[in-house]
């Protein structure tokens, strides 16, 4: 057994802020009785845990994974030389770094557009339901996750940004010219829906559900 | 014997439900843990340390040296190094005679033509006005602290404000952006690399530093009037 779990199923009662009747400030972590409607030190409105986390999670979710279908069906990059146009998209992009030999690039690009918003989905996911239903990950493992999930989400911003360089960069007229396709708007969007998904998720409810478990499992 | 990483289960407030402990006159002296809600005696590490949540693990206090000097320094670092980011050249491209500058604010407008328009704003918000607006909000909450007077009206609120723009402040992404979009072009024409660019690399350094520096309990805990 693992230190985390020993204090967690430990014999002495663990007690949280909320069971103690206070409330911990999100802005400031001060705390406050329960049912004070606003902090004392920050001003910010009190909440024991994040409001409708469940909800919003869900609904930010549903929404980054949508966009994210456009954002790989149509070009993020429109790139004219010599009067050819030629129409990229995510993965055709680092297809084509692959072909000019730049394979660590490559890598971050496919990691940073591909690995990190699909696996951001599922740990979402796999979170929120895990707290509903329960999960065959222990509560330590799920808090990795999550905070994993929150600390590299913005990341994948990186595509967005290749793009605006690119735009920037590259207008030589008829030689050569870039300019950003209906993809990089998606996928933006996708990469701040899905970071507001992250964000609306509270880890508090992780070890609620296993107290709750237990709980029930006792009587 | 205090111990730095209190994962000793003594720190746990352990005590059981019917005892009625005058709770809410020692609120000082508790502290919850934001990613579990685990009620804990607050336990101030020794210099250097950080104590952790004994359930989840996450981080609780973190006792670092001169938060508040290395803070204001981050601060006022970038809102410098992004003054000159976008008064300076950024990238400069040359072909077959023809060259082309672009600035950060190039980068900016990149999408400001068509249906794209809005992602203009979003990406002036991420790579600029959002580190400035994060800069500016710390030095106000922690200059008055820092000159030793009482902190400036709305500080908290300001403090608060840094810390929850934190995420959406993407500086050092859009310099490894950058970098990736350098590998694409290099084939293409000769890069050569403005002030702008060294201004946006020193951020990225900066961005490390805060978060190695920054300690939010300490900065709370000094804003708090009541505890001045
Ligand atoms: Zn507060
Ligand atoms: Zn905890």
């Amino acid at each position: 057994m693992r230190m985390d779990d020993m204090a967690a199923s430990g014999p002495q009662k663990t007690i949280t802020a909320r069971k103690a009747g206070l409330v911990s400030c999100g802005g400031c972590g001060t705390l406050a009785p329960l049912g004070q409607h606003r902090c004392d030190r920050c001003e910010a409105t009190l909440h024991s845990r994040r409001p409708d986390a469940e909800q919003r999670v869900w609904a930010w979710l549903v929404a980054g994974i949508i966009l994210y279908i456009p954002a790989n069906l149509y070009p993020m990059l429109v790139t004219r030389t010599f009067g050819q146009v030629q129409e990229g998209t995510i993965i055709g992009g680092a297809i084509e770094l692959i072909e000019y030999g730049a394979w660590f690039v490559a890598f971050v690009v496919i990691f940073a557009s591909v690995v990190i918003p699909v696996a951001k989905f599922v740990a979402i996911a796999a979170l929120i339901l895990g707290v509903r239903n329960g999960s065959r990950l222990s509560a330590h493992r799920r808090m990795q996750l999550y905070e994993v999930t929150e600390f590299i989400g913005r990341w994948s911003m990186i595509d967005v940004f290749v793009v605006a360089i690119l735009t920037a960069l590259v207008q030589l007229g008829f030689i050569a010219s870039i300019n950003p396709g209906p993809a990089a708007v998606c996928f933006a969007l996708s990469v701040v829906f899905t970071m507001l998904s992250a964000q609306s998720f509270d880890p508090r409810l992780i070890w609620d559900s296993i107290e709750e478990h237990r709980a029930r499992g006792r009587t | 014997m205090m111990t730095g990483i209190s994962a000793n289960r003594e720190t746990l407030y352990a005590f059981t439900m019917h005892t009625r402990h005058p709770i809410m006159e020692n609120l000082d002296r508790l502290v919850a843990c934001r990613s579990c809600d685990l009620l804990l005696d607050r336990v101030i590490p020794p210099p250097g340390k950080i104590s952790r949540c004994p359930r989840c693990h996450h981080p609780l206090i973190s006792n670092k040296r001169s938060v508040i000097d290395n803070t204001l320094a981050a601060a006022v670092s970038t809102a410098i190094l992004m003054t000159a980011a976008i008064y300076f050249p950024f990238i400069s491209l040359a072909e077959a005679g023809l060259s082309r500058d672009a600035s950060v604010m190039d980068a900016i407008g990149a999408f400001s033509e068509g249906w794209s328009a809005p992602l203009t704003i979003a990406v002036a918000a991420f790579i600029v006005v959002i580190p400035v607006l994060r800069a500016v909000a710390l030095i106000y909450a922690l200059l008055p602290l820092r000159l030793g007077n009482p902190p400036a009206k709305g500080a908290a609120r300001s403090f608060r404000l840094a810390m929850a723009l934190k995420p959406w402040s993407m500086a050092e992404i859009f310099i490894v952006g950058v970098a990736v979009a350098l590998v694409k072009v290099t084939d293409l024409a000769d890069v050569s690399l403005g002030p702008s660019f060294w201004a946006f690399a020193a951020l990225m350094l900066i961005v490390v530093f805060e978060n190695k520096t920054l300690c939010e309990w300490t900065i709370w805990r000094l804003l708090d009037p009541k505890r001045r």
